[in-house]
């Protein structure tokens, strides 16, 4: 019984978030967290970015709640965090070794984030305003923003530039999150995934809920990464959504910003975290299944196969299933939500919509009467007017080519009128905000 | 108190004149309720009256859509009620279009609140049901106990000026026009709810209802190509050069019918396109890139296929409305069976 009762303590899946609070961010030579100010020396941070030779120049600059900023173009939104006990480290595969991650301790810096900006590659990225009618819809308002803005060299290929940007942002990250390695967290949560056979034999009386999330991969700028595998190079398979905690699952992509998951996303994924809050009380949350979105038929028919495969296997009755993307990922997900229906697991899909400007056409470009429940971040194609903002973090060079963006979105008095798809994570479709659309 | 003064538009049949024989009468004007007026009156209770019953046939409305709209307008206008209410049609094709027609002028002319009822199915209900509200109802008269109710609940509402509900909780047909608002809980917690409800076989309400789209099987392989009649039928829009029939460039209302009998080539001089929804360059160079009358004129001669059909049909699918289209693919089915057409090629840009 002793030697059993070890052996299972030992398999179970257990990783404990320890955050800290940072309510503010402030420029010094001593790097610290002290009270919940993150002090951070911009020069030694910027030598360390530097250090890629991709990258010209890089400076960095402090956005906070309520301030008149607007911060364009936004690459990606990342969050510190530090692996404090356990295997492995933060962004494995990519920052630390490729070793399983998702059990110990790891340290959050709760309220903060690293963005990266800058010219990008020239196009198709997002915006931040960190006040005003604009701020409302990215969660990233709300945070205090450390925020890299980055120069490259010239001729450079655009997808060498993509990956130097991707990785500074990542070093940045760990590099402050270190800070906070020996500190005694503001709270601690502890997040548990049970083996198959615990899974079963726990909760016998609640249904089986699974989560199979799909991952943006349609090519150059609509990439992701878990433990450093180019998501295109997948077959779906099982994670477990601690892993997903300490960063297995990271963003390579930029492009209408507004559905795309930045890695602060994957790091936080809301529909993990209200699973677990139902866990043990109506529902059983057994795991997480992940997928890919590539362009070709003969993949999206082995992926949806597969998804639907792994669901039954792990004997699911229901499972949500989260969208990245729109149009050609339409097509997947109406595959996913159909072939899991067909196994005869209930679905609920999180989507979100390209109704036209007026509201108007159809929002998904694909359809199915099995999608009969269905949740959505909005329509991204509704128009917005941000009103000029005081202070520019970035460039406002692209915003007329933004996707979202149209000739003249730039108006003559610094003004933007724009396709609500301009803003970063703005119709997230893991449902991490509460815009929807009727 | 005054009451709110409403206008009811009826046709014909529930005008009680006639059938289908009394579907030409022009638009008439009476002082009080007519026919499902009683119901309404009975169902808005004391506070509203329905003053004016304007009875039109279908097919007079159809015909001579411009006239009866100016004259039922100028009496609408007359009136100045509160409401108008146009129906139900139930489904009844012709009536429900002139009920949304008309309950969309009165609306956007007059700024004056409008509702109807139709059946889902009803052509009129997908035509107008993003500009006017329409209540759901059963397909035939024998549902209007149960419309009248639904109907007066939500213009009592429009009256009051209470915040109209959903199209679920109110009964109107979901109007396609979607707009974006901040819910009370994120997204993720919203589907985990939705899930929650789905297993336990709870009611549960999806935020977008999947468009339904109209799958039409192929017809089996034909057996004998070199004695079958093959015809052309194209949303690309390949007209006889000047595009006699004014078809539009985009959201295109009607299509043409074009004999090429004894034509062996289209080309830049004799055919164009009238498509707006493409670079038109290469399709008026050469016609036969978006409709292969010279490919099939050839197989004809190599008896291969059976005859080339004399007539082909032609309309933009450019932002045409998928209403539109059904209306015009049913009365082309029916000239290319009376032509003993075997098969279809469609083509579209």
């Amino acid at each position: 019984m002793q030697i059993e009762f070890l052996r299972k303590e030992f398999t179970k899946v257990k990783l404990q978030l320890g955050y800290i609070d940072i309510n503010d961010i402030k420029f010094d030579k001593n790097p610290r967290i002290e009270n919940g100010v993150l002090y951070v020396d911009p020069d030694a941070l910027v030598a360390s970015v530097l250090q890629d030779e991709l990258i010209k120049d890089a400076h960095f600059e402090i956005a906070k709640p309520g301030e008149s900023i607007r911060i364009t173009p936004v690459k990606d939104v990342i969050q510190p965090r530090v692996k404090v006990e356990g295997p492995g480290g933060v962004f494995p595969g990519m920052v630390a070794k490729e070793t399983t991650v998702g059990s110990g301790v790891t340290h959050v810096l709760r309220g903060m984030a690293v963005v990266t900006a800058g010219r990008i590659v020239g196009f198709q990225e997002g915006i931040i305003d960190m006040t005003g009618p604009g701020a409302d819809y990215t969660p990233f308002s709300k945070l205090n923003n450390l925020v890299l803005v980055i120069e490259p060299q010239e001729n450079f290929k655009q997808h060498e530039y993509e990956h130097a940007a991707r990785m500074a942002g990542f070093k940045i990250a760990c590099e402050i999150a270190e800070l906070a390695r020996e500190l005694s967290p503001d709270e601690t949560e502890t997040f548990e995934t049970p083996t198959i056979k615990e899974s079963f034999e726990k909760f016998p009386g609640l249904p089986r809920v699974g989560y199979v999330q799909m991952l943006q991969s349609q090519g150059l700028l609509h990439d992701t990464y878990v433990y450093g595998v180019d998501a295109k190079r997948i077959v779906p398979t099982i994670i477990s959504p601690t892993e997903t905690m300490d960063g297995a699952i990271v963003s390579g992509n930029c492009v209408s910003a507004c559905d795309k998951n930045t890695t602060y996303h994957h790091q936080n994924n809301p529909v993990v975290a209200e699973l677990f809050k139902e866990h043990g009380k109506t529902i059983n949350f057994v795991g997480q299944i992940i997928t890919n979105e590539n362009v070709y038929l003969a993949d999206k028919i082995r992926s949806s196969d597969w998804s639907a495969k792994l669901a039954e296997y792990l004997s699911l009755d229901g499972a949500i299933i989260s969208q990245e993307g729109f149009g050609n990922p339409d097509t997947d997900l109406i595959m996913n939500c159909t072939k899991i229906e067909d196994k005869g697991i209930k679905t609920v899909i999180i989507t979100d919509e390209y109704a036209g400007q007026d509201g108007k056409s159809q929002s998904l470009a694909d359809a199915d009467p099995k999608a009969n429940a269905c949740v959505t971040g909005g329509n991204a194609n509704e128009v917005i007017h941000l009103p000029k903002l005081d202070k520019v973090i970035g460039t406002l060079d692209y915003v007329d080519t933004i996707a979202g963006g149209h000739q003249g979105s730039l108006q003559a008095d610094g003004s933007i009128i724009a396709e609500l798809q301009v803003i970063t994570g703005a119709t997230n479709e893991m449902g991490f905000n509460k815009l929807s659309a009727r | 108190m005054a009451k709110y003064k409403i206008v009811h538009y009826i046709n014909q049949f529930f005008g009680q004149i006639g059938g289908e024989e009394k579907a030409d009468i022009p638009p008439q004007k009476h002082e009080g309720q007519v026919g499902p007026g009683l119901a309404f009156g009975k169902a808005l209770g004391d506070e509203c009256e329905i003053t004016t019953t304007i009875i039109c046939g279908d097919s007079y409305f159809g015909e001579n859509m411009e006239e009866a709209t100016a004259t039922i307008l100028e009496w609408v206008k007359e009136e100045n009620p509160d409401l108008f209410i146009a129906g139900p049609a139930f489904n009844a094709g012709r009536y429900g279009v002139a009920c949304g027609s008309i309950a969309s002028s009165v609306k956007n002319e007059l700024g004056i609140p409008v509702i109807s009822g139709m059946y889902i199915e009803n052509p009129g209900a997908d035509m107008y049901k993003s500009d006017v509200l329409i209540v759901e109802t059963g397909n035939s008269a024998a549902a209007m106990r149960k419309a009248v109710p639904v109907m007066a609940k939500l213009a009592l509402k429009i009256l009051h000026g209470e915040e109209i509900g959903s199209a679920k909780a109110e009964g109107y047909i979901p109007q396609g026009v979607r707009k974006n608002y901040f819910a009370e809980e994120r997204g993720a917690k919203r589907a985990v709810d939705m899930i929650i409800k789905k297993l336990a076989g709870e009611e549960f309400e999806t935020e977008y209802p999947m468009p339904i789209f109209d799958h039409v099987d192929p017809a089996p392989a034909l057996k004998d190509l070199a004695h079958a009649n093959i015809a052309i039928v194209t949303s690309g829009g390949i007209v006889p050069k000047g595009n006699p029939d004014h078809i539009e460039s985009s959201s295109a209302s009607h299509y043409g019918e074009y004999n090429i009998a004894g034509i062996d080539d289209l080309n830049s001089t004799n055919f164009e396109t009238a498509h707006g929804g493409h670079d038109p360059v290469y399709a008026n160079e050469d016609p036969d890139r978006v409709i292969p009358v010279d490919v099939l004129r050839q197989m004809e001669k190599e008896g291969k296929i059976g005859k080339l059909n004399d007539y082909y049909y032609s309309t933009v699918g450019n932002g045409t409305a998928v209403a539109s289209a059904k209306k015009f693919a049913e009365e082309i089915a029916q000239k290319l069976k009376d032509q003993n057409v075997d098969a279809v090629i469609l083509t579209s840009t």
